[in-house]
């Protein structure tokens, strides 16, 4: 039933336009129009962010807005520049960066490691997915004082957090993916021969690798956001150490650098998700022109 | 779980004797008997829910037969369901070598796929072709294990008309050429008629009445004989009085 759904879908789609042009029928209308529209508003969407921008800066000028609130977008670009060319910025990145790289490698293994055992074997499912569903409602970030009580404040609560951040979404998503593997395709697969083995590598995991990578996102996002709070955690290097030390002096300039910086680089991190999951889905009917 | 029956022939003749099948109080199959020869091409009938399918999938292997039936199975045994059931994530040529062994597996899928009239299409992904072409893609599926038993059930129920045609001649085709004992089960009783040497009905969790089709092949609906063998499956299906008149 769901195949023939599916593969019957672009025909309908198609059909008005299919008549008007000799386009290929095949191709479904939602791909193209939409498309235009995207291109058109992607520049549209950059003119009330610049015009803000634009009113910060007048602000500041007018001595509306005084430096100790917020530096003016001059001041924060030039800072940014000086913070580079010192090295400070490179350095306290490249931590960061480190940071949230162990912790999300970390917590990406741990969380799809539960997620085999639990979702391939009724056994693991016992002994794995009662207390996994029991922790995840425990807000993850609560657990920060006993973290410092059992890893100290040097680099291991950091990274524990930001593991632990990753490694519910993995594993709730890839567990989710495993079960809900289509019992029909799993039928077909074994008439033609296919083992235990063949069945979790041509069709279990395949199956499950959408969802998995939704959890993939949600668990960059959520390790991202770990580690601003991990840096809170008495830093002496890593962008967070950055922002708090300014604040020492009120430089409201580096802040913003620093936020700033964390925000490009959730963006970098989503876009990377995104490439892979458009390069990893490409039979899914979305993606197909896309 | 185990694909494979207990008793296994090498020999291609298909023999079931004995075979009962129960879902909690409802007894679907019933000491059921059935013999078909090597490469013959039988159709099965059965009203909706008659247990058809059931059969079938004892037939293929899908379900553990109970230990007191005795089965002599043609193997390997390939099966056509009535969604075409290709894996969405791997392309045509992939899903039809799907657990072939050897090297010269992805060779024999494209052999498979020009067979069907599918060979332009073997790079693309399930969801981009038609319900026939996949069905299509089905088939090749089923035909590159070179099977002794070949199960179709439903296979054209969700095709359209013109497309059930094609895929008429082609299974039709693909039958001669290869020869594995065929069963088809369809619902269609005009479908049954255009393809099978013989008719089973399906009633009671017994093989119901069993009538031999004598038509010079190719046949159509104007052939004399096809009314009359028409009727008479209709009203072993209990339909015929409404439908003489
Ligand atoms: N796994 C199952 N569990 C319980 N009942 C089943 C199961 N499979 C089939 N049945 C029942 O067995 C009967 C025959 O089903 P089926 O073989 O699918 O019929 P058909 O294919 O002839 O339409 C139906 O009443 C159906 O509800
Ligand atoms: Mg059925």
């Amino acid at each position: 039933m769901p195949d023939t759904q599916v593969a019957a879908a672009p025909r309908p789609l198609a059909a008005p336009r299919a008549s008007a042009t000799t386009s290929p029928a095949r191709l479904p209308a939602t791909a193209r129009k939409p498309r235009h529209k995207l291109l058109g508003g992607r520049w549209r969407r950059f003119v009330s962010p610049l015009l803000l921008v634009l009113l910060w800066q007048a602000a500041s000028m007018a001595g509306l807005i005084s430096p100790r609130t917020l530096a003016a977008p001059t001041t924060v670009l030039a800072s940014t520049w000086e913070l580079i060319e010192t090295g400070e910025l490179p350095y306290h990145l490249l931590v960061s960066l480190g940071r949230v790289l162990t912790g999300f490698t970390l917590g990406v293994t741990t969380g799809a490691a539960l997620a085999l055992a639990a979702g391939l074997s009724r056994l693991g499912e016992e002994v794995v997915d009662a207390p996994m569903q029991m922790l995840r409602t425990m807000p993850f970030l609560a657990l920060v004082p006993l973290f410092i009580l059992w890893f100290g404040i040097g680099e291991t609560p950091k990274i524990a957090l930001v593991a632990l951040g990753a490694t519910f979404p993995v594993y709730l998503t890839l567990f989710a993916g495993i079960r809900g593997t289509d019992p029909k395709l799993a039928e077909a697969a074994k008439v033609f021969g296919l083992d235990r083995r063949g069945l979790i590598r041509h069709v279990i995991l395949p199956g499950a690798l959408p969802s998995a990578l939704v959890g993939l996102r949600y668990a960059l996002g959520s390790a991202w956001l770990s580690l601003v709070i991990a840096e809170q955690i008495n830093a002496t290097a890593g962008i967070g150490f950055l922002i708090n030390d300014a604040r020492e002096f009120l430089r409201t300039d580096v802040i913003v650098v620093g936020l700033v910086v964390y925000a490009l680089l959730g963006l970098g991190a989503d876009a990377l998700v995104r490439l892979v999951e458009r390069r990893a889905l490409a039979w899914r009917p979305g993606l197909l022109k896309a | 779980m185990d694909i494979h029956a207990p008793a296994l022939a090498t020999h291609d003749a298909l023999r079931v004797r004995n075979l009962t099948r129960r879902f909690g109080e409802n007894t679907v199959l019933d000491a059921l008997n059935l013999d078909l020869a090597p490469g013959s091409f039988t159709a099965l009938l059965g009203r909706s829910g008659s247990g058809k399918t059931t059969l079938l999938r004892t037939l293929a292997g899908l379900d553990d037969a109970p230990p007191d039936a005795r089965l002599d199975l043609p193997r390997p045994a390939a099966v056509v369901f009535q969604e075409p059931r290709l894996l969405p994530w791997k392309k045509i040529w992939q899903n039809v070598m799907l657990g072939l062994p050897g090297a010269g597996a992805r060779r024999r899928a494209e052999q498979a796929l020009a067979e069907v009239g599918l060979g332009h299409r073997q790079d693309a992904w399930p969801v981009t072709l038609s319900g026939g072409e996949a069905q299509r893609a089905a088939l090749a599926r089923a035909l590159v294990r070179e099977p002794r038993l070949l199960l179709l059930d439903e296979p054209f129920a969700a095709l359209d008309a013109l497309t059930r045609i094609r895929m008429h001649a082609l299974v039709l085709d693909l039958w001669r050429h290869h020869g594995p004992t065929t069963l088809i089960v369809t619902h269609d009783v005009d479908e049954a008629v255009l393809l099978a040497d013989r008719v089973l009905v399906l009633d009671g969790g017994r093989i119901a009445a069993d009538i031999p089709v004598d038509l010079p092949r190719p046949r159509a609906h104007a052939d004399a004989g096809f009314a009359a063998l028409r009727r008479r499956l209709l009203a072993e299906l209990g339909v015929g009085q409404e439908e003489a008149a």
